[in-house]
């Protein structure tokens, strides 16, 4: 099954549309809750950045008989340094995404702890994509 | 400890329509920065903050906590409270500090 999202910049509000959605397909087919956990978390941290970070982009998840496959691409400013963002408590976020709560810089280390592939494509200037892959059945792998 | 107990010990107020009353509460968690609260906070646990906006909601039901406290009297935020109700999650509000009303809860028994 494939779900595509168009994300908008700036929309504090909305966002989180993206992985609610996906995280209901999973219930429905009985995933796991720890294993829907993992998705949705990965998934929607990774839909906060492009929203409070570029401005917006388009997400396309792929619900597979045993993997789950989320693209998340931007075309925003990039990031200038993948392995420094990676770190726990790295952070760019404006004020009022901090105010918002946002801004722990927790966000990458999140969806590296989730996804069991992670993948960040970064140019300055031209955008992110970022890939999360999630094992639906670990346990057979 | 049920939803309904957390109510009544920390005499909070419910400001959404969903029927929690046996729901069980298994663990609590403080928390304001969401990415935090993501990485940390278990299923099913109170989660106490001062974030009364919208996003609470999303990050609530992604890791299905089993209700939101809101403390210090923060205004939760209009379009909070009816995507709650739409979602399912219960959030109620105190004028006690996140720190009161974890220290209330966990000399109740939570862990
Ligand atoms: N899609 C993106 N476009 C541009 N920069 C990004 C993007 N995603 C992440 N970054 C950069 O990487 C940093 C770290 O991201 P991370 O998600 O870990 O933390 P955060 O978003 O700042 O805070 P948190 O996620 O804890 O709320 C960001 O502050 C930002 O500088
Ligand atoms: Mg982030």
């Amino acid at each position: 099954m494939n779900l595509h999202f168009d994300v908008e910049g700036g929309e504090f509000i909305s966002a989180g549309v993206a992985s609610s959605k996906v995280k209901k397909v999973l219930k429905q087919l009985a995933i796991k809750p720890e294993i829907i956990r993992k998705i949705s978390v990965a998934m929607y941290e990774a839909e906060i950045n492009m929203v409070i970070h570029a401005h917006g982009g388009v997400i396309d998840a792929e619900i597979m008989p045993d993997h789950v496959h989320v693209v998340l691409k931007d075309e925003g400013p990039g990031i200038e340094n993948i392995e420094l963002a990676m770190k726990a408590g790295y952070s760019t976020a404006s004020r009022l995404a901090r105010e918002m709560g946002f801004g722990a810089g927790m966000g990458l280390a999140n969806m590296k702890r989730y996804a069991d592939i992670l993948q960040i494509e970064s140019e300055p200037g031209k955008g992110t994509t970022v890939e999360i892959t999630v094992k639906l059945y670990p346990e057979q792998a | 400890m049920t939803i309904n107990d957390v109510q009544k010990i920390l005499n909070a107020t419910v400001v959404t329509q969903s029927t929690y009353e046996n729901n069980s509460v298994q663990s609590g968690f403080v928390g304001d920065l969401l990415s935090v609260v993501m990485g940390k906070a278990k299923e099913q646990c109170a989660w106490i903050t001062i974030q009364g906006h919208i996003n609470i909601i999303a990050v609530g039901t992604l890791i299905n906590v089993a209700c939101i406290i809101v403390t210090e009297d923060f205004k939760v935020d209009e379009d909070a409270i009816s995507k709650a109700n739409e979602e399912g999650i219960v959030i109620m509000t105190t004028h006690l500090s996140s720190y009161e009303s974890a220290a209330l809860l966990s000399k109740n028994g939570l862990e």
